[in-house]
């Protein structure tokens, strides 16, 4: 161990020297509720004299208060850290633990085993190179257990390590560990583990942790250290084609332009040719600076900046590859989606997509089908709920460098970021591109938009309206198709009660639902949009990140968002279809404002406050509004096309 | 020849910010003068050459810091040609509030905690890096590498992002910001080591030295300036002493040491049987103090 060191007391030099070239292995622990995860990683630390007094000074102190083990020494509470776990005697959250010995530095990340932090997991799986899968030696391989070997194979570890732990609990018995390390075997081949290392232990004895266990005999393997000491992480990025994500341009003064990054696989030499994507340029790289100084070469996991020959234009985002094997560039996918959020995954909705260091916006098509985790069965899904794995089609609203996950984490594991709340929903990993994009292109038309709505007079818009039912939204929205057709304008209204008769027929009131009812109709107005026409939408549309998508579908002015804004109290009192008595007689579920959530806007266009002025008075200042916009004179320069 | 582990984490430490100055519109390093501070601006100066940092340092001074720290921290900026503020609390400052007579929990609330928030604030900082490692203490251990922090500066330990593979995200409203710690997988060994590798300046109370210490509650407490008050009949005596951590001087306890070189004192951290936190006192306040203090804001 490093603190037992005899060259420490010795020569401090030489141990400094020895422990310059020690390499670093991350794993991860996981397995079920009471597997003993956290007493097997607190014994490791404290048989490693990792322990300082005063901490173990306080870990005493804690066991005579919450200690699991009638007040011993309760090892797990060296690393049950949050004040929430220690009273609840779970692990809710990962946490991060280290040491070292003179072969080798470790991070761990003690994950939690209960069933509704799987998504902790997965973080902690993204960033080990192996994992150790505890197993109760009384209850052997479990739902859990599964469970988490999925995750682990599916996020790409290779390497396990099998820890049948509580041995002791069983006196020993070598025929109860075997069937175990059969049963998990069995399981992991299915999976794709090829990697499976098996040690009999008990983590509160100690038994073969550190030193071989005289009570197992039977058992000639290595200790639990020391097989953490000994597993061969392949090196295997190295031999891969190179992958420079750019995260930042460096640019202090025209004379230097550098490019900084982390090398994600691959070798990085000086006079490389490079492809720059999705660009396709090329150049060679002149230097590549690294943390001290000029380095000939780069491998991956190293962070330096390169300058290249010649100036061409790339930013962050950005991917420099070998130029003779580049990544593939798409704009839909085929992908694993890992949902994190309480808020479920609803198809169609815009999320910001973080891939590498770009940012883009995806949308995801309805899951192909979701995974049952504990038996591998594929279920139909129509969203993804918190902790649910499901495989999907997604979308991005332009293309991007990529490669497979399995082959690249780093250009093929991506996260989805609420663009409301900033929350990170969920994670994902890219498995191909699907060339659907690729089989229908655009057809380029003559007749463009302008010159559509030139003849028209106008230039063509959405005018959006969003509120409360029973606001008034299609008696204001009918009174300005009155005003604009007398203008001898063109005009056309999309009712959400009428277009639920028709094209959105098959549609309910779930959120799901909603979000697909909203696009659909997006779409349309947007095509609408297109032939020139004034789009009058009136819809309740609930949902903030809904009415952004339609915004964005259409180019710059041409999104008008009228707020027809009733207190709730008012649209109940005037409850003109009588759907609000049905709501609160509880016959009509997930209706806005009593059971379902309505999100007014921000920053609309136009803001109506129907307490304060009547249907006319405001349908005469939409039409105003629209004049002062110039949405009612021809379309003079080039608008925004398809 | 696959990287070293201190090759590793210098790259992931690299990487982090660099991340945050790609994406953030106003970051700023806090600079504390300790060790982890000087392994922290090290890299910053790596990450960002031929340039500097592109970022200023922010000192939050609580007024009761060693006077060679002050100093040290003085000339090393000199040195590199940095931007460093230096913010104390004015309403602080105004009332007097002092680690002696108010005790650590007022002075650390008022002179850190406020202070810091006060500072972030004034200059409209949305990403702050802090030296903090997980392996300090066990609320740390699970603290994301970004982590998110309310309009109110509060952390809520229950809704952390997740944080997975080398994506972050540093997606914030207006008011919130980041909090973001580049070290967070270096160990106090690592730290001592990459500082002997890479031959970093640190403050000279590190090493071993005769000063004048006053015993108080079991520590050693260095008469730094007059304004400690002696108990009657109590004198300074001369010891050989050093600092593990350095803070406020009358809430950080020395040990005695003869461990006046780099290797001397790694020596020494490894053959010791106490944690560098067991000099400060605010830790021992209660048993999750540091996750409240947290929670509160504090770094």
């Amino acid at each position: 161990m490093a603190h037992r060191s005899a060259l420490i007391a010795g020569d401090i030099l030489d141990y400094l020297d020895s422990q310059e070239h020690k390499g670093l292995l991350r794993f991860m622990t996981c397995g079920s509720v009471d597997d003993g995860k956290s007493t097997l990683i607190g014994r490791l630390l404290y048989e490693s004299k990792l322990i300082f007094e005063d901490q173990l000074a306080a870990v005493a102190a804690d066991s005579k208060k919450v200690g699991t083990q009638g007040g011993e020494l309760d090892l797990a509470l060296l690393v049950d850290g949050l004040a929430a776990e220690r009273e609840q005697g779970i692990t809710i959250d990962v946490a991060y633990r280290f040491f070292s010995t003179e072969k080798r530095k470790f991070i761990v990340a003690d994950t939690p085993g209960h069933e509704q932090y799987t998504r902790n997991m997965v973080t902690a799986a993204s960033n080990s190179d192996a994992a150790v899968v505890l197993v109760d030696a009384r209850k052997g391989v479990l739902t859990q257990t599964r469970r988490h070997s999925y995750i682990l194979a599916l996020l790409g570890i290779r390497h396990v390590i099998l820890a049948v732990n509580k041995m002791d609990t069983i006196g020993y018995a070598e025929a109860a560990f075997a069937t175990i390390v059969a049963d998990f075997r069995k399981f992991a081949d299915e999976i794709g583990i090829r990697d499976v290392a098996a040690i009999p232990l008990s983590a509160l004895k100690g038994d073969n942790v550190i030193t071989a266990s005289p009570a197992m005999p039977w058992y000639c393997g290595p200790t639990f250290l020391g097989c953490l000491e000994a597993l061969a992480v392949s090196e295997s990025l190295d031999a891969q084609a190179l992958r420079f994500p750019i995260q930042w341009v460096n640019r202090p003064s025209q004379d230097f332009r550098g490019y900084c990054g982390m090398v994600a696989s691959g070798t990085l030499r000086k006079g490389d040719r490079l492809r720059a994507l999705p660009s396709g340029r090329e150049s060679n790289v002149a230097r590549i600076l690294g943390p001290r100084g000029d380095l000939e070469r780069a491998v991956a996991g190293q962070s330096v900046t390169v300058t290249l020959t010649d100036e061409i234009d790339i930013s962050r985002g950005d991917v420099l590859a070998a130029a003779e094997s580049p990544p593939a560039i798409a704009d839909q996918f085929q992908a694993t989606v890992i949902w994190m959020h309480e808020e479920p995954m609803l198809p169609g909705r815009p999320y910001l997509l973080k891939i590498g260091t770009r940012m883009v916006t995806a949308s995801i098509t309805s899951p192909k089908y979701k995974v049952n985790v504990n038996t591998l069965e594929h279920l139909a899904a129509k969203q993804l709920e918190l902790n649910e794995i499901g495989v999907c089609n997604l979308s991005v609203d332009r293309p991007i460098p990529f490669d497979a996950y399995a082959d690249n984490r780093d250009m093929g594991g991506f996260v989805l970021i609420d663009r409301l709340s900033n929350d990170t929903l969920g994670a994902g990993l890219l498995h191909f591109a699907l060339r659907r994009a690729d089989n229908i292109h655009w057809q380029a038309l003559d007749v463009n938009k302008t010159a559509r709505a030139r003849v028209k007079g106008q230039r063509s818009c959405i005018l959006w309206f969003t509120g409360l039912s029973g606001a008034g939204k299609s008696t204001i929205a009918n009174l300005i198709e009155r005003r604009l057709h007398a203008l001898g304008r063109h005009t056309y209204i999309l009712d959400g009660d009428n277009v639920r008769h028709g094209l959105n027929k098959d549609l309910g009131f779930t959120d799901a639902d909603r979000v697909e009812n909203i696009r659909r109709v997006a779409e349309v107005s947007r095509l609408m949009v297109d032939a020139g026409l004034i789009v009058i939408v009136s819809f309740i549309s609930p949902f903030r990140a809904e009415r952004r998508m339609a915004r964005e579908l259409v180019g710059p002015g041409e999104f008008l968002e009228v707020f027809v804004d009733t207190p709730l109290a008012d649209a109940e009192k005037r409850d003109v279809k009588g759907l609000y008595a049905k709501a609160r007689r509880g016959e009509l579920k997930n209706f806005t404002g009593i059971d379902s959530p309505y999100e007014p806007p921000e920053h609309p266009e136009m803001h109506i406050d129907t307490t304060q002025i009547g249907p006319d008075e405001a349908a005469q200042a939409v039409v105003a509004a629209l004049e002062r916009a110039g949405i009612l004179a021809p379309a003079t320069d080039d608008q925004w096309s398809l | 020849m696959p990287l070293t582990h201190l090759e590793r984490l210098e790259a992931e430490s690299i990487h982090i910010l660099r991340e945050v100055v790609a994406e953030c519109d106003r970051p700023v390093m806090l600079y504390s003068i300790g060790k982890d501070s000087a392994v922290m601006l090290h890299l910053a100066l790596k990450a960002f050459r031929p340039a500097k940092p592109p970022f200023p340092l922010l000192h939050v001074d609580t007024t009761w810091k060693f006077r060679e720290m002050i100093a040290f921290r003085d000339r090393r900026v000199a040195e590199l040609g940095l931007d460093l503020l230096v913010h104390v609390n004015p309403e602080g400052k105004a009332r007097g509030i002092n680690p002696i007579t108010h005790g650590s929990a007022v002075h650390t609330d008022a002179m850190k905690t406020q202070a810091l928030k006060q500072a972030l604030e004034l200059h409209g900082f949305d990403a702050a890096f802090g030296g903090a490692r997980r392996d300090e203490e066990k609320s740390r251990a699970k603290e994301r590498i970004f982590s998110f922090r309310s309009a109110q500066h509060r952390w809520d330990p229950k809704r952390q992002r997740p944080e997975l593979w080398r994506v972050y995200n540093t997606r914030k409203h207006k008011g919130e910001s980041l909090r973001v710690f580049p070290l967070s997988n270096w160990t106090e060994l690592d730290v001592w080591q990459y500082i002997h590798r890479e031959n970093i300046p640190i403050v000279p109370l590190y090493f071993a030295k005769s000063r004048p210490v006053v015993k108080r509650n079991g520590g050693l407490i260095l008469v730094d300036d007059e304004r400690l008050p002696l108990a009657p009949g109590e004198r300074p005596v001369m010891k050989m002493v050093r600092f593990r951590t350095l803070g406020c001087y009358p809430l950080t306890a020395a040990i005695e040491s003869t461990a006046d070189t780099l290797p001397a004192i790694i020596q020494e951290m490894l053959l010791t049987t106490t944690s560098e936190r067991q000099g400060r006192v605010i830790d021992h306040d209660a048993s999750a103090s540091m996750e409240k203090k947290k929670q509160e804001g504090y770094f």
